[in-house]
This record gives structure tokens, C-alpha cells and sequence, in this order.
């Protein structure tokens, strides 16, 4: 096992490298400057302010250099600061509780119920196999931004149910709709796959071997399909949280939550170099750390995989 | 036939689909014995296996008519949850690839370790230790270290022993293996069927053997039942059969043996091909490839008793043999 | 959301297509297939003519706009009711289906091409290429997507269907290309493949006239889910306003501007939702169909 996860810690490096390399790319090849835009359109800067921002920032050095000192920085903990002088780590304690909760719920209601409807779809067949394959194709169908509109205007405005908008509510009120909405995007998938998979598991040998040792019902579908059959789902779950962790751009902007989504979305118009960086190099950390954690389950579920 | 039977099946029709394929078999294994149902692939005979076990189901498969009683009772009237206490305890199977058949992320021990859980109730560790001492029933090397090992770990030979440990653990009466050696090399084959005869004799089991190897049939079997187009044909002792059989079929697969002393003849075919059984026949299905054919085979030939256990499906089985 | 429509298409288990004409029949034999191709050769004739569609209520030119009517509710000729400039929507809303249908062509043809040169790079020389395009693929999936195309698209100056399509393809590459990889390793690992390298063929030929035309199968049929899912995506990056822009009809724009009133004129939300849903919908389920028909396991 110690090999195994070696190796995938050190195969995760370049990839946290590269990464954090095309955002900082994308952010430094913004056009404008963020000296001006942080100024503001009509203020008239000295040149030797402007200068001392510059070396301030690092901004009078070739992007590779900048781009070094901010491993450096990440290295020790630090993120930058943002150029309305706010540090970036502070910013991200303050917003992540927010995508955290977002995330969180969502992953957890893509996961259980992605799971189950296609488990159901694929044991019972028949009508629940063509609900599920309809009600997934239509999550996949319906543009996710339309579906947000819908569940605010029904659930909050007419029914009255649930807040649409902001965190005061708390968990897991104010999260139940946003987190549902993000839910719906990778459900779709979860639901399929799970169901494509299950149902080859019920045609392996093996659960004919389960059957003959006269084992419960119960006992060779989850023991002996819904168990292998779990594992291409567990790998599925741990890249849709890359998905989910880029939706919460989107869904924190229509359910205003003051997240991590929130603050990038807001921060691209100023500029805000470092805030977009460092927000979105803590995304893919995370996104990469779950991952590496769902690979180490990988192995635990597979044992060829682990014992090669 | 003195012995009293613990395995009867008769007249057992089996569809996959549209394709009839068990049409009327029927046999019966006494208690201690061994009986090879011997046949060509497509005969029905890993089909009728799989009936006896309860694994042609719905929607795959369906069983149309007849019987097979374990005990004198009849499994097929039987309710699903006492067929399943059945499973393993008073019946169970060895299959034809171990690779397949385990399951490939639960370690051996584990798999076996199931059945002592499932029908006697006992606790992980237990069970666990129960495993271990079935391993090393099967003559698996360091049964102790092995049992935490997964499917993919374990060579060829090894595994089928797995397959077998599974099959013995409960010390059921009846043990159907089918084609237990085929997937495996020459030389683990033997090994494999000596350990399989050896725990038979062991237990007192009695062991339906399907294969499609004389060889096997001559070293292992007791009696013979041959299939052909999902019916059995000739049932009788495997000396029986090997000194006269009495279908044309029987008698066209002991010519395909290779023979010592027919070295540089050339060797016997079965001329023709295995009839279509998806298209509905109501004559003898062998007699496109018979040399005894007449008029009668149109017409499916009853089973004629011999007498002392023996039987042939043929109009013409007084001819066949004598040659 | 844009990024996970877009990549995860292909999270699913590539499909081995079967050859020869079975796939065919199954297809018509499915009702879904019918109603599918109805509707993605009705959005694509809409998308290539649509003054053909526009004028069928009456007024026609998504142009001709009386701001007087801003806003106001469907009416006899015009069954949409107006947008906020006063537009007749029923005809702008057809003409903004030209926009997603050659943002979503673009971009899926973008992204079959890069699919196929690195995937079947990948997949059939193995090594060092495998290596780098596997990490490659790696950033991008590990990368918050819609985050990325966020990004690059406030950068660009200019952003119409060909830039939008641009950015598209630079995120939705690699699932195809995942496919693509593993179709040509399986094929590429096949008999004939090594009699072809046997007999002496070069790298090039082997390649074009034995491992392409078997490998391009998986590919192609997940370009039906492709589009639909690009022409969700587009309409999202659109609708958070760093997609196109006004004066481009687009039903991303229709929605963007529509937010702001959707209580007091649902109809501009309803109907450009509709018309975008149907069109994803339709593009997703032929997709779906022409998977289940290649596919034999799903059968």
C-alpha cells in the first residue's frame, strides 16, 4: 500500500503544477491594469505610485519570476494579497465555510441519491429503469442555470418553502436549495453510471457462484454486484466534485452566498489577480487532495489495483 | 439399481429465450456415487446444471417442465427461500472457470468464510477459522497466510481448489462439477480431479460430473448419462457404455477417443453438425447424422429400459454396438 | 453549470461500437430516436434559415422593434409577447438558435479533432507522448472549468461564436480524447493491426487505414451528447455575460437580460428556456440513442 500512495502523491505534483500555472496565466494575461482598475476608471495615479505598486506586487517582473515567488509563497502559506490590500488566505477563511457547506451538501445528495436511482433502475428494470433514465436525461437536458431559476421562483417566491437568497438561514436551510441545484448537475452521471455498472455486475460469473453458495437476495446484491459495481462510481464521484467546486461559481452567484465561487466571480472584473489565483489554486488543491483520497479507496475497493 | 437415488431429474425442459435447450432430460445420481453426464458443447448439459442449482431464471431462462428432486423433494415446486437454505448445505457446485466465478475484491477466505456465516450462524472469526481449515481440506499450501489472498493472486490450479473448497465447505450430499478441469493445464487437471475424487470418497458425496472428456469419464464415473440435444440418451454404468454402448451417439463419441492400438488410423468424426434448437423438431435429433437412420427416426424414439439401470433413446439401439 | 455538462459526457463507459447494419434497425425501432432527430434537424434547419421559421405568426425581423412594447406579454401575431426592447421574442427567439447551433458545431468539431490527433497519439505510441497528454488531460480535469473559461473569456476583446467556441473546445477536449485513447489502445493491441505492422506497413499507414476508421467509432457517437451539452454550456458562460455579447441574438443573451424581470415578465425567462432546453434535450436523447444502438451492453 505505502508504494501506491507515493505514487499517487507524487503524480498529483505536476499536475497542482500545471494547474495553478494555466490560472495564473489566464489571470496575468487579463488585459487592463490592475493598478488602474484598483484606482478606479477616473483617478490619475502618480507614476511613482504606480511604480511602487508594481514592485510591490511583483508586476515589473517577467511572468515566470512572478509566477516562482508565488510557489514560494504557497509553499509557506502564503497566498498573496489581494490588491485591495486584504491578504488572500484571509479572504479564503472567510468564504470557504460557505462553498464548504455548499459543496458538501451537494456532493452528499449527488452521491446518495445518484447511487440509489441507479441501483433501483438497474435491479427493478421496467418502469423504474425508464423514470430514471427519462428524469436523468432531463437533468442533463435542462440548462442548470433554468433549473436554479425555476426551484427559486417555486420553492421561494411562490411556495414560500425555503430562503432563495443569502446564508443567514444557516445550514442546512439556506443550503437545501442551492446545494440541490448543484446536486442536479452531477446526478445525471452518477445515476447512469451506476446503473451501466450494476447491471454489468449482475451479469458476472461471480454472482452466479454468490447464488449458488445460497446466500440472501440482499446479501449477493450488495455483497457481490452492488459492491464491485461501486467502484468506476467511486472514482466518478471523486472528479464531479471538480465539477461541483466550479458550479458553485455559478450557483453562489444566483443564490448569493459569500463563498469561494462568490469571490472569484466578483473578483475577475477588477483584476484581482491574486484573489483568482488564490482561490482557484485552493479549489484545485482540494479537488486534488479528494481525489487522491478517493484513489487510496480505489485500492481498498479493488484489490487489484493495490496488489497489481 | 440398489442404491437409493439423492438426485433425480426428469423429464426436464429448460427454454433460454426461444432456443428449447433441455428437452426431457432425465437421471438420476445415487448417494455416494458418481455419474459423468458426458456430451458435446450446446448439449444442455451445463444448462441442466445450472437448473438443478436454481440458476435459469427469469428473465434470462425458464424451466417449462419437469422435476428434480433432492431427497424425494422436489426443488423446482419448491419456495424460493428453503431452495436457497439448500444451497451449499445439501447442494452446491464447482464451476468451469474459478477466475470468473470468484468474486475479484473479497479475499478467498472471505468468500468462503460467507457460507459459514450465512447457514451456520457463525461469527466473523469463526467462520473465518472455518475457512482456513477448508483450505488446507483442498491441500492449498499455507492455507492460513492464503485465505486473506484475492482470486487474481492464485495460480490456475489453486484457484479451481478455491472453487472446490467453496463447494465442500458446507459437506453437502450432492456436488455438481461442471467441467471442472477444462479450463486448466494437462497437468493440474489430473491433480484436480484425483483431489475431487479424494474428498468424494472422504465425505461420501455424491458427484454429477459434466464433461465432455472420455478420459475423465473412465477414470471418475460410476455411470454415464449422455446428453444430446438437451435429452439424455443413454444412461447405463461408464463400463457399460465403454464395452457396448447403445445410441449411435454414445457409440460415435467412443470412436473420436484416440486409441493406442488405432495409431495411424485415421480418427473417427462425428460427420454433420449439432442440430439447430431453436427450430422445433419432432423427429430424433441425431438422425442427420446417424448411420442407423430409418423411416421411425421422424419420430422421437421413447426411452427404452434395459433393465438394471440402463436405458438408450433409439428405434434402433439393438444394432447399435454390435459391430 | 457549464464545466460539468460539458466534461462529463464521457464519464460514462465508453461504448464499443458494433460494426455492420444492426445498429441501424435498432435505432428506427426506438420511439426516443424518432422524436430526437426530429427536433435536432428541426434546430438545425432553424439555425440555417431562419427567416424560413420567423415569419410564420406574422412579424418575422428579430430587428424591427417598437420600444412601446417592451416587455408586454404574447398577443395575437405574436405568440411570445416582446422583449424589452420591444422586439416580437417568438422571432428573435429563432434566430437566437442560429448562435448556439454554430457555437456548439464549432466547438464539437474543435474538439473531435484535437480528440482524435492526441488521443490516437497517446493510445498508439504509448510512452513518453501517453505520459505528457495523460497529465495534460489531468489539468484540465482537475481544473475548475467553468472558473477557467470565466477567465480566459474576460480576457479575449473579441467574443462571438468563434472565440466562445474557442474556449469551449480548450476545456472540453479531454473526455473525448480519454475515449479516443482507449479506443485506439484497444485496437492497436488487436491481431490485424500487428499482421499490418508485420507485414512491414509504416507507422502512418497503419494508423489511417486500420486504427483510425476502428477506433473513431466510440468518439463519434458521443458527439450527439456533445452538442447538446456545448450548447448548454455556451448558453450558461453567455447568461453570466462573459459569453456573446448584444448585439448578438442569442438566447443566452435573451436569458441574461430576462433575469432581471422574471417576476414581473416571466415570459422573457419561459420561452428562451424552453426553445434551449428543447434543443439541448433533443441533441442529448439522440445521443443517448445512438449510444444504446452502437452499444450492446445497453441493449
Amino acid at each position: 500500500m505505502g508504494p501506491y500512495v507515493l505514487r499517487r502523491v507524487l503524480m498529483a505534483i505536476p499536475v497542482l503544477l500545471g494547474t495553478t500555472f494555466v490560472i495564473y496565466l489566464a489571470v496575468y494575461a487579463l488585459p487592463g491594469d490592475p493598478i488602474q482598475a484598483l484606482a478606479g476608471p477616473n483617478q490619475v495615479i502618480s507614476p511613482s505610485v504606480a511604480q511602487a505598486l508594481r514592485e510591490r506586487f511583483h508586476l515589473d517582473q517577467p511572468l515566470v519570476v512572478q509566477y516562482g515567488l508565488y510557489l514560494r509563497g504557497l509553499l509557506g502559506g502564503d497566498l498573496g494579497t489581494s490588491f485591495t490590500g486584504r491578504p488572500v488566505t484571509e479572504i479564503i477563511a472567510a468564504s470557504w465555510p460557505v462553498t464548504a457547506q455548499l459543496g458538501g451538501t451537494a456532493w452528499i445528495i449527488m452521491a446518495v441519491a445518484g447511487v440509489a436511482l441507479g441501483v433501483v433502475a438497474a435491479v427493478r428494470r421496467g418502469a423504474a429503469d425508464a423514470a430514471v433514465l427519462f428524469g436523468t436525461t432531463l437533468a442533463l437536458g435542462v440548462p442548470f442555470f433554468v433549473v436554479a431559476y425555476v426551484t427559486q421562483i417555486v420553492f421561494g417566491v411562490q411556495l414560500g418553502w425555503l430562503p432563495v437568497s443569502g446564508v443567514e438561514a444557516g445550514w442546512p436551510l439556506a443550503y437545501i436549495l442551492p446545494g440541490l441545484v448543484l446536486a442536479l448537475s452531477g446526478l445525471p452521471q452518477v445515476a447512469r453510471l451506476t446503473r451501466t455498472s450494476v447491471l454489468d455486475g449482475l451479469a458476472a460469473d461471480h454472482v452466479e457462484t454468490a447464488v449458488a453458495k445460497g446466500l440472501t437476495g440482499t446479501a449477493v446484491l450488495f455483497r457481490h454486484v452492488v459492491r464491485n459495481s461501486l467502484i468506476p462510481v467511486v472514482s466518478l464521484l471523486g472528479v464531479s466534485l471538480g465539477y461541483l467546486l466550479g458550479g458553485t461559481v455559478l450557483v453562489e452567484g444566483i443564490f448569493n452566498l459569500p463563498g469561494l465561487g462568490y469571490q472569484i466571480y466578483t473578483a475577475i472584473p477588477q483584476h484581482d489577480g491574486p484573489v483568482v489565483v488564490g482561490i482557484g489554486t485552493m479549489l484545485v488543491l482540494v479537488f486534488l487532495s479528494v481525489n487522491l483520497l478517493v484513489d487510496l479507496l480505489y485500492g481498498v475497493l479493488d484489490p487489484r489495483i493495490r496488489l497489481g | 439399481m440398489p442404491e437409493s437415488p439423492v438426485l433425480t431429474v426428469s423429464d426436464l425442459h429448460v427454454r433460454l429465450g426461444s432456443t428449447h435447450v433441455v428437452n426431457g432430460a432425465g437421471f438420476s445420481l445415487a448417494a455416494g456415487r458418481t455419474l459423468a453426464l458426458l456430451g458435446e458443447s450446446g448439449s444442455g448439459k451445463s444448462v441442466t446444471a445450472r437448473t438443478i442449482m436454481g440458476l435459469i431464471r427469469p428473465p434470462h431462462g425458464r424451466v417449462t417442465a419437469g422435476t428434480v428432486l433432492l431427497h424425494g423433494q422436489d426443488l423446482l415446486a419448491m419456495p424460493e427461500e428453503r431452495r436457497r437454505a439448500l444451497r451449499s448445505t445439501t447442494i452446491s457446485m464447482v464451476f468451469q472457470d474459478a477466475l470468473s466465478a470468484l468474486n475479484p475484491v473479497l479475499s478467498v477466505g472471505y468468500q468462503i468464510a460467507e457460507l459459514f456465516r450465512a447457514h451456520r450462524g457463525m461469527s466473523r472469526a469463526e467462520a473465518r477459522r472455518a475457512a482456513v481449515d477448508v483450505l488446507g481440506q483442498v491441500r492449498i499450501p499455507a492455507a492460513a497466510r492464503r485465505a486473506g489472498d484475492y482470486p487474481h493472486q492464485f495460480s490456475g490450479g489453486m484457484r479451481q481448489r478455491v472453487g472446490i473448497a467453496l463447494a465442500i465447505a458446507l459437506r453437502p450430499d450432492v456436488i455438481i462439477a461442471d467441467e471442472p478441469t477444462t479450463a486448466l493445464d494437462v497437468t493440474v487437471q489430473a491433480q484436480i480431479l484425483r483431489l475431487l475424487g479424494d474428498i468424494q470418497r472422504e465425505h461420501g458425496t455424491a458427484l454429477l460430473l459434466i464433461t465432455h472428456d472420455m478420459g475423465v469419464v473412465a477414470d471418475m464415473a460410476d455411470r454415464v448419462a449422455v446428453m444430446y440435444a438437451g435429452r439424455v440418451v443413454e444412461q447405463a454404468t461408464a463400463a457399460e457404455v465403454f464395452a457396448r454402448p447403445r445410441h449411435p451417439y454414445s457409440e460415435a463419441l467412443l470412436g473420436a477417443i484416440p486409441r493406442p492400438h488405432l495409431r495411424g488410423r485415421e480418427l473417427a468424426v462425428i460427420s454433420g453438425a449439432p442440430p439447430d434448437l431453436s427450430v422445433p423438431d419432432e423427429g430424433c435429433r441425431f438422425r442427420t447424422r446417424c448411420r442407423y437412420r430409418i423411416e421411425d427416426c421422424e419420430r422421437n424414439p421413447p426411452e427404452h429400459d434395459l433393465g438394471g439401470g440402463r436405458s438408450t433413446a433409439c428405434h434402433e439401439w439393438e444394432k447399435v454396438g454390435s459391430a | 453549470m457549464a464545466s460539468s455538462t460539458l466534461v462529463s459526457a464521457s464519464a460514462e463507459i465508453p461504448p464499443t461500437p458494433l460494426p455492420g447494419g444492426g445498429a441501424w434497425s435498432r435505432l428506427r425501432r426506438r420511439p426516443g430516436f424518432l422524436i430526437a432527430a426530429f427536433v435536432a434537424a428541426l434546430m438545425s434547419a432553424m439555425a440555417a434559415v431562419p427567416q424560413a421559421f420567423a415569419g410564420w405568426f406574422g412579424a418575422g425581423d428579430p430587428r424591427a422593434c417598437d420600444l412601446v412594447r417592451s416587455a408586454q406579454p404574447p398577443t395575437a401575431g405574436h405568440p411570445f409577447g416582446f422583449d424589452v426592447q420591444g422586439c416580437d421574442l417568438y422571432s428573435t427567439v429563432v434566430y437566437g438558435t442560429r448562435s448556439s447551433v454554430v457555437v456548439a458545431v464549432l466547438a464539437t468539431a474543435g474538439m473531435l479533432v484535437i480528440a482524435v490527433v492526441l488521443g490516437s497519439l497517446a493510445g498508439y505510441h504509448r510512452g513518453w507522448a501517453d505520459a505528457v497528454i495523460g497529465r495534460v488531460m489531468d489539468v484540465f480535469f482537475g481544473f475548475p472549468a467553468l472558473v477557467g473559461m470565466i477567465v480566459i473569456l474576460q480576457t479575449l476583446s473579441v467574443r462571438n461564436e468563434v472565440t466562445v467556441a474557442a474556449v469551449l473546445v480548450l476545456f472540453g477536449w479531454p473526455p473525448l480524447a480519454r475515449v479516443m485513447r482507449g479506443s485506439v489502445l484497444a485496437v492497436a493491441g488487436s491481431e490485424y493491426v500487428a499482421a499490418a505492422r508485420g507485414v512491414g506497413a509504416r507507422t502512418g499507414r497503419v494508423l489511417l487505414r486500420h486504427v483510425l476508421p476502428n477506433s473513431f467509432g466510440p468518439v463519434a457517437v458521443l458527439t450527439g451528447l456533445n452538442i447538446g451539452l456545448v450548447i448548454s454550456s455556451e448558453s450558461a458562460l453567455t447568461f453570466l455575460g462573459v459569453g456573446l455579447r448584444t448585439p448578438a441574438i442569442s438566447w443566452g443573451v435573451q436569458l441574461n437580460t430576462a433575469q432581471q424581470y422574471f417576476t414581473t415578465a416571466p415570459h422573457l425567462l419561459i420561452f428562451p428556456s424552453l426553445f434551449l432546453s428543447v434543443t439541448v434535450l433533443g441533441f442529448v436523447l439522440l445521443g443517448d440513442a445512438l449510444r444504446d444502438a452502437f452499444d450492446p451492453r445497453t441493449r
